[in-house]
Parts: C-alpha cells; sequence; structure tokens
C-alpha cells in the first residue's frame, strides 16, 4: 500500500486538541503518557515483590486502597493511543516494522540512544509530574503556570542540548 | 453540566472505557500529525520540520478556548477540571531532564507510544527506557523526595498570576502562536532538508 502524506499540522492539532477538550467535558482531566507508563512500572514492582513495594514511601501509596493501579484513567487511555495510532498507520500504509535513523549513524547506534532517551525523559517527567502531554499540553490547556514551565522547560532544554546530539539527526 | 463523569459519580468502568475511547483519538491524531516518526519529531530543534510546534499550540489553544467557550455557557465546570499542582523545582529540573531525554531519543512518551503502534523498533526501546526510567525514579526517591516536594505553590493558574483574566491571556497566547507559527514556516523554507522529509 502507498504511503498516505500525514494530515494538516493544524488539523491534526485541532483533532488533538478534541481529544484533549472531550478529557476535560467528560473525565475532569487531561491526556497523559508518562503516567501510564509509571503505573505499569508500580504494578510490575508490586506483582513480583510485594514486600518491597509495601515498604518503599514511593510504591506503597499507589497499593494503599487495595485497587490494582492498573484499572487506571491513563493506563487505558494509553491503551486506547496504541490501537489509534494503529489505526492511522493502517489506513495510511505506514504498519511496519523498522528502526528509524539517519543513514548516517547505524541502526544500534540509534536504539542506544532511544534507550536512553526514553530513561531520561520518563524519569524527568515523574519528578515534574506530567511529560508533554500531562504536563505541557494539558497544563497549558487549564492554564497552570507549571504547564507552560515545564513547557518552556523541555523545549528550552532541547534546542541547548540539539547542537550536542546533532550528528544523530542530521 | 461537565465534567459529565465527575458530577453523574459515574462508576470506575464508565470512565476507563471513556478514557480508552479518547485514548484512540489522541494516538490517531499523534500519528496522522506524523508524530510517529523521531526523525520528523527532531525536525523541530533543527529547524527543518516544525509540525511539532504547529500542532502542539494548535492543540492546546484548541482545548483552553474550548473549555472556556463551554464554561462561559455553562456548559463545563472549570472548577473541577484538573489544574496541575506548581513545584518550581521539580517543573524546571524535570523539563530540563525531558528536553535531554527527546534530542536523544526523538520520543516524548505520548508519541514513543503511537510509534510503537506502527511498528517502530527505535520507540519499543525507547519505551523500554521509559520503563527502566520510571523504575529509576520510583528507586531513588528517598533521595529526591525533599526536592521534589519543595517550592510548592499549589494549581496556580498563570493568568491570575499575571493577574489577566482567562480570555485575555487565551487571546494574547493566540497571538504569540500566530507569530510561531510564522516563524516555523519561515524556518522550514530556511533550513530545508528535502532528504530527511521526503523520507519520513
Amino acid at each position: 500500500m502507498q504511503k498516505k502524506p500525514y494530515m494538516n499540522p493544524y488539523l491534526a492539532g485541532c483533532l488533538l486538541g478534541t481529544a484533549l477538550l472531550a478529557a476535560m467535558y467528560f473525565s475532569g482531566r487531561g491526556l497523559g503518557a508518562s503516567g501510564g507508563i509509571k503505573y505499569a512500572v508500580v504494578s510490575a514492582v508490586g506483582a513480583i515483590s510485594p514486600q518491597h513495594a509495601e515498604n518503599s514511601p514511593y510504591y506503597s501509596t499507589y497499593f494503599k486502597d487495595k485497587e490494582s493501579p492498573l484499572k487506571n484513567w491513563l493506563v487505558f487511555e494509553v491503551m486506547g493511543v496504541l490501537l489509534g495510532g494503529f489505526i492511522s498507520g493502517a489506513i495510511s500504509g505506514r504498519l511496519k516494522l523498522k528502526v528509524e535513523h539517519s543513514p548516517k549513524i547505524s541502526s544500534k547506534r540509534r536504539l542506544f540512544f532511544a534507550f536512553l532517551g526514553g530513561v531520561f525523559f520518563v524519569y524527568g517527567a515523574q519528578l515534574a509530574r506530567g511529560c508533554t502531554s500531562g504536563a505541557a499540553l494539558s497544563g497549558m490547556a487549564v492554564l497552570s503556570t507549571a504547564g507552560f514551565v515545564t513547557m518552556v522547560a523541555i523545549f528550552g532544554s532541547a534546542y541547548m542540548f540539539a547542537w550536542f546530539f546533532r550528528k544523530i539527526w542530521i | 453540566m461537565g465534567p459529565l463523569l465527575t458530577l453523574s459519580n459515574s462508576p470506575l468502568w464508565a470512565n476507563l472505557l471513556t478514557a480508552f475511547l479518547i485514548g484512540i483519538v489522541f494516538g490517531f491524531a499523534l500519528e496522522q500529525a506524523g508524530f510517529s516518526s523521531s526523525r520528523k519529531l527532531a525536525g523541530m530543534f533543527y529547524g527543518y520540520d516544525a509540525t511539532v510546534i504547529k500542532v502542539f499550540f494548535t492543540a492546546a489553544i484548541f482545548a483552553l478556548v474550548g473549555s472556556l467557550i463551554m464554561n462561559y455557557f455553562g456548559l463545563l465546570d472549570l472548577d473541577l477540571v484538573y489544574v496541575n499542582e506548581y513545584y518550581i523545582g521539580a517543573s524546571i529540573v524535570g523539563g530540563i531532564i525531558m528536553g535531554v531525554g527527546f534530542i536523544m531519543g526523538g520520543f516524548c512518551p505520548g508519541t514513543g507510544i503511537c510509534a510503537v503502534a506502527i511498528g517502530k523498533i527505535d520507540a519499543l526501546v525507547y519505551i523500554f527506557g521509559g520503563f527502566v526510567g520510571a523504575f529509576l525514579f520510583a528507586e531513588s526517591y528517598p533521595l529526591l523526595a525533599e526536592f521534589a516536594s519543595s517550592s510548592y505553590k499549589g494549581p496556580v493558574k498563570i493568568n491570575e498570576w499575571m493577574g489577566l483574566s482567562p480570555g485575555v491571556f487565551a487571546f494574547i497566547l493566540i497571538i504569540a502562536a500566530v507569530a510561531m507559527f510564522w516563524f516555523a514556516e519561515k524556518a522550514e523554507q530556511k533550513f530545508p532538508r528535502p532528504d530527511i522529509t521526503n523520507e519520513v
């Protein structure tokens, strides 16, 4: 199947804004992503070592009400993201198993930095209590100062460090 | 009057089903925008593709203005919509760490999950890294707890902090966004990389 072009960015922005507004209107909250990753880790730790989870000041807060941390708004939303992304990829002819990288670097190098990037991003997101979705995007839509500050910090930092990592992209 | 599920005391399953359906639209929008490609996302920081800023600000303003209009007509009680809590140090330092992660990994968590959905193996590795990051945070939390909860300001709204009404602030934000979109279009013309943009 021929790859279809991407949607006009402003139109895609309105569609994304619709999802965010729906979250606000139905559930009184914003979107998120890193939170879903956190709940998966918390529940895995709880399953593998219940004692460790109980003794830790961090994990224990998630097991207080005896309900599984996976029965969570963000966990279900993230499952929806997987399905929505898949549907979009399917109708646009973009489903393909591959390591996407600049021809100037090896796929091993790409995977190494992808891994490291994931570690950093989600670590930072836990500290800031949200990532680009939960803190920056959703935060800005409700005019939260935290949202604007986090957004400026993420983009500002990425521009500051862009020069050091230019060889993996351009 | 919204938030519908909060006000009607709906059962958990109704909220989780809503979350799943909203997630589908969220993931669909991200993929259609091209955010399943790290090389497209990274273009934001090298000038050759500024889709990120266009989609991001359009979405934030769409939801902001939409929610203000719904509030004005009594359709949505904004006092019941969650406002992120502001911890100055944690927001800034967390944001800086995320920026480094962004430029190394080429994704943020949401776009990474969306890219996994269409088969990007680099995104799968990125999300695996994300699991490790969340685990490391949880394990190092006792050391960080003090900093993470310091300089707490509460759920401060930026317009109140600036002494502006939500409508006036939204108007200023729209003007700023239009100016950024203009720069974004210029940047794409100034730093074109057809070798990359034609491929992604």
